[in-house]
């Protein structure tokens, strides 16, 4: 919470904060399905170790926002940059293993598979995704030998969540919870550099929401990730991001710290359905 | 407790191999135990050729059913144009090895050695295969369906045209044949070779008891094809039980989410689609090409269904299960059922000429005409057996028998390392 921040001007509130050091970085972001433009110009940056929350009502465009940074959707126009490099319309299998993975609003976990299958499945470049390697004899050594650390650290991850006691049971037989926290198991499996997060608190009990963000803390301090929220629940918006975007009708509304978003008159009247 | 469940409870007691070899080698005692009972004087001849024969029907539907495993129950890649897949790898077999100068009417092939001819027939469906995936694996999973049964289709015509019959490949005279088909070195040649050099004393010994020549030859070819059967089934658990084919479980389960991971799924699907299309073309030459002949009427769309009929008995996602379905489907209904009805005769009773007549019998309660009438037309209504075993399966079990099993796609353990490296949390 204590990440140096750009003073708010809350004058122009809608163009970009200087961020110091951003690591995403959504210039101009424009997607239509066919005449309906649901994101229309999006600027944002989100800083390097930070945790960012993007709010807005329903139809704002932040699953769509989401869905074209992470490559399920080619955007119409507007650019994305992670870490550097244009990122714009690429692959999602290319911007997971560059480090950049997402979780999906309503908890996709691959049902018939375990819950360890699940989180095993996620470490990229391993040495038995090559058929030739998993079936000739001499090589399969090595192929056992990785899979081992692999499983290694598919249970610390299960331990670090709490969801280990689950390992061997189908992941359809987890409850709405434990599937957001598998989810969470599995993108870090990854080795990410930085997580997107679409609401991954919606269907969650108190109990679980709270252990949810102090693992998202965790691995911030401890790991240095960066993670962009979306999240209906305002108080947990204000009260862990430290920089907040106000998505509405599809362009950036409000951009800057809690304070500067609750006192933003433009987001209370977005909100309440006031004209805009 | 249902009668599925109570076998499946056995089954699920026994180790894999134990599985196999048990069920299978259960099939064989009906056999016998059918040839013993028909046969007469003439059972130990009776009972090779039926267990030769229902070892061949197994063993070519286990590969089969193995390769579709792969596909549409490892990945969920519905691929019915089996039946074409076949034909590239027999045809390929065929053409290359089919002898320079052949009899008077016959096709000239490019006279290479079997086992060029195998290799070749399998490289051949892999690429076709990958051919009709290509443009399919972009959309979605319906669209692969909607190829794969084109392109068998389009593959079965063009054997079948006699453009293809006979032509001049740079010179050299190849074709398909046409709709009289082609005459090749056959793998069964190299069974009766096996059993006519080194086997001798075996022929002599099965010729003491009364089991002809060609019986021998045939039982024996099913049983190197079992030996086919478990390469197949080695080199598949092997690719299933790694990280690739828990990518391959992942693309059948959200494809989405599997990209999401920083998997390149159309690769894997590509790769998968060439494994299992090789492993059909071999068991076009294999299966259908037993004796060294093939034509068009051999690859009909459906075979394609019985292939997925097999598999959905025995459980799809299972290797273990395809096997049991294949053998299931192969050997119990569709063997055997027609094996009872020509050897069975109702003492007097001759078989009405239809099925009205035949229920017609019940009005003075005399169930002879029916039963007579279902025995003399069994080989057709086997087929009426299959779907109803099918319709049972998907509406009771439709994890099919061993598909329910957890198989975990992995090629270690899963047990929780025991050291005690991390914290421990709870509990």
């Amino acid at each position: 919470m204590s990440e140096p921040e750009a003073a708010p001007r809350q004058e122009t509130a809608v163009t970009s904060d200087a961020i110091e050091s951003p690591l995403l970085e959504v210039d101009g972001l424009r997607k239509e399905f066919g005449g309906v433009v649901a994101v229309d110009g999006a600027t944002f940056s989100v800083a390097e170790g930070s945790l960012t929350g993007l709010i807005g009502p329903n139809g704002a465009g932040k699953s769509t926002t989401f869905n074209c940074i992470t490559g399920i959707h080619e955007p119409t126009g507007g650019r994305v940059t992670f870490d550097g490099q244009d990122i714009t319309g690429l692959a999602p299998y290319t911007l997971a293993n560059r480090g950049l993975v997402r979780t999906f609003q309503i908890a996709r976990e691959l049902s018939e598979m375990t819950v360890l299958e699940n989180v095993m499945l996620a470490p990229g470049g391993q040495v038995g995704e090559s058929v030739l390697r998993s079936v000739t004899p001499g090589l399969r050594s090595e192929v056992i030998k990785a899979e081992a650390a692999v499983r290694d650290r598919a249970w610390e991850t299960l331990e670090f969540f709490e969801i280990d006691h689950l390992a061997h049971e189908n992941a359809g037989n987890l409850s709405g919870g434990q599937r957001k926290l598998l989810e969470m198991a599995r993108v870090l499996m990854t080795d990410p550099e930085m997580i997107l997060l679409d609401e991954p608190l919606a269907g969650v009990n108190p109990t679980l929401e709270e252990k949810l963000l102090e693992r998202i803390h965790e691995l911030r301090r401890e790991q240095g990730l960066t993670f962009l929220l979306v999240e209906h629940d305002m108080d947990v918006i204000m009260n862990n991001c430290e920089h907040i975007i106000v998505m509405h009708q599809g362009s950036v509304l409000a951009e800057g710290d809690a304070e500067t978003i609750t006192s933003d008159e433009r987001v209370l009247e977005a909100y309440l359905g006031g004209d805009v | 407790m249902s009668t599925v469940d109570t076998i499946r409870g056995r089954l699920d007691a026994l180790p894999d191999v134990g599985l196999v070899v048990g069920f299978i080698g259960a099939i064989w005692a009906v056999m016998l135990v059918l040839a013993i009972a028909v046969g007469g004087a003439n059972w130990a001849n009776l009972a090779a050729g039926f267990v030769g024969s229902v070892t061949v029907l197994i063993g070519g539907y286990a590969i089969l059913a193995l390769a579709l495993n792969l596909q549409w129950g490892y990945t969920g890649l519905f691929n019915i144009g089996i039946a074409g897949f076949m034909a590239v790898g027999a045809y390929t077999t065929a053409i290359l090895t089919a002898p320079t100068d052949p009899a008077a009417g016959a096709v000239p092939g490019l006279g290479l050695p079997l086992w060029v001819g195998l290799i070749g027939g399998m490289v051949m469906a892999a690429i076709v295969g990958g051919l009709a995936a290509l443009p399919a694996l972009r959309l979605k999973a319906d669209y692969l369906a909607i190829v794969t049964v084109a392109f068998s289709e389009i593959i079965r015509l063009i054997v079948n045209w006699d453009g293809l019959a006979e032509v001049s490949l740079f010179g050299v005279p190849v074709g398909t044949g046409g709709a009289t088909g082609i005459s090749f070195k056959s793998a069964n040649d190299v069974a009766s070779t096996l059993i006519n050099g080194v086997g001798q004393p075996l022929v002599t010994a099965a010729e003491g008891v009364g089991v002809s020549g060609p019986n021998l030859a045939n039982l024996t070819y099913g049983i190197l094809l079992l030996l086919v059967v478990a390469a197949s089934y080695w080199v598949l658990a092997r690719i299933t039980d790694s990280p690739f084919g828990r990518v391959l479980k992942a693309i059948r389960e959200d494809e989405t989410v599997t990209q999401s991971l920083g998997k390149d799924t159309r690769l894997f699907k590509i790769k998968t689609f060439m494994i299992g299309c090789a492993l059909m073309g071999l068991a076009g030459v294999l299966f259908r090409g037993q004796a060294g002949y093939i034509s068009p009427q051999q690859f009909r769309p459906t075979i394609t269904f019985y292939v997925f009929a097999a598999l959905i008995i025995g459980g799809s996602g299972s290797n273990t299960g395809s096997i049991v379905g294949a053998a299931t489907f192969s050997g119990l209904l569709f063997y055997l059922p027609a094996r009872l009805g020509e050897n069975i005769s109702l003492g007097g009773t001759r078989a009405p000429g239809n099925i009205v007549d035949a229920v017609a019998g019940f009005a003075s309660l005399d169930p002879a005409p029916l039963l007579a009438y279902i025995i003399s037309n069994v080989s057709t209504l086997r087929f009426v057996l299959i779907g109803v075993v099918l319709i049972y399966i998907i509406q009771n079990q439709p994890d099919g028998l061993l598909g329910h099993r957890n198989e975990p796609a992995t090629s270690v353990s899963l047990d929780r390392p025991q050291s005690g490296s991390g914290g421990e949390t709870d509990e």
